[in-house]
């Protein structure tokens, strides 16, 4: 049986991403194999989408006297992304425990392919996910204003998904342990409303304000707002006054630390 | 030429020694059988071999490869089949084999052929996800994408571990398949009789060291082979029953008043039976049962470990 050889730094980079892709076809099977999950991927957001939108959209006064789906969808879009932490780190997870990734690092496949098939794969499940829940957004009568704004602000949502990503992936190789996910999950609802996703920040006590504005979370889809030309609560800390420089600026940050973490982590599996 | 060579290979986890200096040399189409209680230090002596984890100290090399310092000449010439089953549960046989094809740089065509090769060649041409599998179907579609290359060296951790005697004797005939192929193997086991069945060679691995090595059969004739126990109907014809099964005994008979037990090592069980039962009867002892056992990992281990660890 023949086997290429890996020698040149080039060769080596064309089967990182080469062995990637089939690594990333494998969740993409599983779709095929399992619809039902995807669906309810997609059902998810939406179900909780309505459920705010019309529990409380009725109490939540919004500016200029939008409606609140107009307010909502954005911190939504962004709390999708939010959700992507646990399930990058559930699949990481579930590999590490199975044996699945001992297998793939046994076996003369480039080393990256796993943490490159990861990210590939539930980049595109996210984008699936969010395409479901902008038509749900186009469905209840939210409006982007302009096109081009509407790719720049799907852009930065993904940004932000790209960088959980590496946090996901760094947390699953940390417990190895598909039930620490929990954990995780648990601590998603609360990172969500200690942002503007919701509500404005200036409507929380002082300090918790004051964190809710420098979550990482709010500076995304503030800029997102802004790019959709949604209503949005501006406030005047330095923070959400530059709400689209710090949706570049926190999810490179989030990824160079996560990206460095979890790549020495995926190295020192063999400690 | 050895498949596989350790030297004092090492590896601890703080304090403690997992390995303690291990030494194996494999020759190349042989079945090496790693012999050891739990946590003896069996998974962590693959885990070694095959690149995934770094020895503390000591050297390995596989194929000619080492695995420190070559683990990608390693890799494209080894077979793993780890202790849990790594499959993907949500993927059909076929769909994992051809996933792991993929990963081994064949083409797809190469791939799709070679999966479809080893599913009949493991009878597992069912057609859903490997979670609706049974233990021994998801053993062998294991040892399939272990075999994806048809490498010349196939480790295997406790391939038959929690499987029923015909999933177990399944597993057994692929793994003879293979060996009859030329590939090397390297397996680890709880199981004598394991061992006994595929291995050329054992090495009874204790507390991280190897304590023996040898062919089963040398390692049995050790401790003197079978047991042949009998019990007693009456406490008086103890000692005369002693003198019987010594007679035909290969090492000390035991005697244990308590429970009417005499129990003596052979070597022939069935002539030894066939003795010792004519002989009885024609002493007028009854028997109230007589048994030849085959020694138990048990036994073997403690003997070796007793004996001191002294190696052949
Ligand atoms: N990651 C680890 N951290 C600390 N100790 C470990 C680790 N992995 C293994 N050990 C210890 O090393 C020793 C050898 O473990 P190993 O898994 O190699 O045993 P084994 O012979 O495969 O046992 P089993 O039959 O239970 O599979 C055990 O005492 C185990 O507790
Ligand atoms: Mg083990």
């Amino acid at each position: 049986m023949t086997v290429t050889t890996l020698d040149s730094p080039v060769t080596r980079a064309r089967w990182a991403l080469a062995d990637g892709w089939t690594v990333a076809r494998r969740d993409l099977i599983h779709w095929a194999n399992q619809p039902m999950t995807v669906v309810f991927g997609v059902v998810f957001p939406v179900v909780i989408t309505l459920a705010f939108g019309y529990l409380f959209g009725g109490a939540v006064k919004v500016p200029d006297g939008a409606d609140y789906f107009a307010f909502l969808m954005p911190g939504m879009y962004g709390m999708t992304m939010l959700f992507g932490l646990s399930s990058t780190m559930i699949a990481v997870a579930t590999d590490a425990s199975k044996g699945v990734t001992d297998r793939f690092r046994s076996m003369p496949m480039a080393p990256s392919a796993v943490l490159i098939g990861r990210a590939i794969a539930d980049l595109l499940h996210s984008v699936v996910v969010l395409a479901g829940l902008l038509a749900c957004g186009l469905a209840v009568g939210w409006r982007p204003a302009t096109l081009s704004g509407t790719l720049g602000a799907v852009g930065l949502l993904l940004l932000l998904r790209f960088a959980l990503l590496w946090a996901g992936m760094y947390l699953g190789l940390l417990t190895r342990d598909p039930g620490a996910v929990v954990a995780v999950q648990t601590l998603e609802f609360p990172i969500g409303f200690l942002s503007n996703a919701f509500v404005a920040p200036g409507t929380m006590p002082g300090w918790l304000g004051a964190v809710a504005e420098w979550n990482p979370l709010s500076s995304t889809v503030a800029a997102a707002r802004e790019l959709f030309g949604n209503p949005g609560w501006g406030g005047d800390s330095w923070v959400a006054r530059h709400a689209l420089p710090m949706a570049v600026v926190w999810p490179a940050l989030i990824t160079v630390v996560f990206f460095v973490l979890s790549v020495r982590r995926y190295q020192r599996l063999d400690r | 030429m050895s498949a596989v060579l350790a030297q004092g290979l090492r590896k601890s986890y703080g304090e403690k020694a997992a390995l303690d200096g291990i030494d194996l040399d494999v020759r190349r189409g042989t079945v090496r059988g790693l012999l050891g209680p739990n946590g003896a230090g069996k998974s962590t002596a693959v885990r070694i071999l095959t690149t995934l984890l770094r020895p503390s100290g000591g050297r390995a090399e596989v194929a000619g490869f080492d695995v420190t310092t070559q683990p990608r000449q390693v890799r494209r010439n080894i077979g793993l089949v780890g202790q849990h089953a790594a499959v993907d549960e949500l993927l059909t046989g076929r769909q994992n084999l051809e996933l792991f094809g993929r990963l081994c740089h064949l083409s797809a065509v190469q791939s799709r052929s070679r999966a479809a090769e080893l599913l009949e060649r493991f009878g597992l041409e069912h057609p859903g996800p490997a979670k609706e599998y049974s233990g021994g179907m998801r053993r062998r579609l294991d040892l399939a994408a272990g075999m994806i290359l048809a490498p010349p060296v196939l480790f295997l951790d406790e391939p038959t571990t929690g499987l029923d005697p015909r999933s177990r004797a399944e597993v057994w005939r692929s793994v003879r398949e293979l060996v009859s192929d030329g590939t090397t193997v390297l397996l680890t086991t709880q199981y004598l009789e394991e061992a006994d069945q595929l291995a050329d060679r054992v090495s009874v691995i204790d507390a991280g060291r190897v304590v023996a090595e040898g062919t089963p059969d040398e390692l049995k004739s050790r401790i003197g082979g079978d047991q042949l126990d009998v019990v007693v109907r009456d406490p008086e014809h103890l000692e005369r029953a002693a003198e019987i099964i010594g007679g035909v005994a290969s090492g000390p008979v035991e005697l244990d008043r308590d429970t009417r037990h005499v129990r003596g090592p052979v070597n022939e069980r069935v002539r030894s039976l066939t003795e010792v039962l004519t002989a009885l009867a024609a002493a007028g002892i009854e028997a109230e049962d007589v048994a030849v056992r085959r020694p138990t990992l048990d036994e073997v281990f403690l003997n070796l470990t007793e004996a001191g660890g002294v190696r052949p």
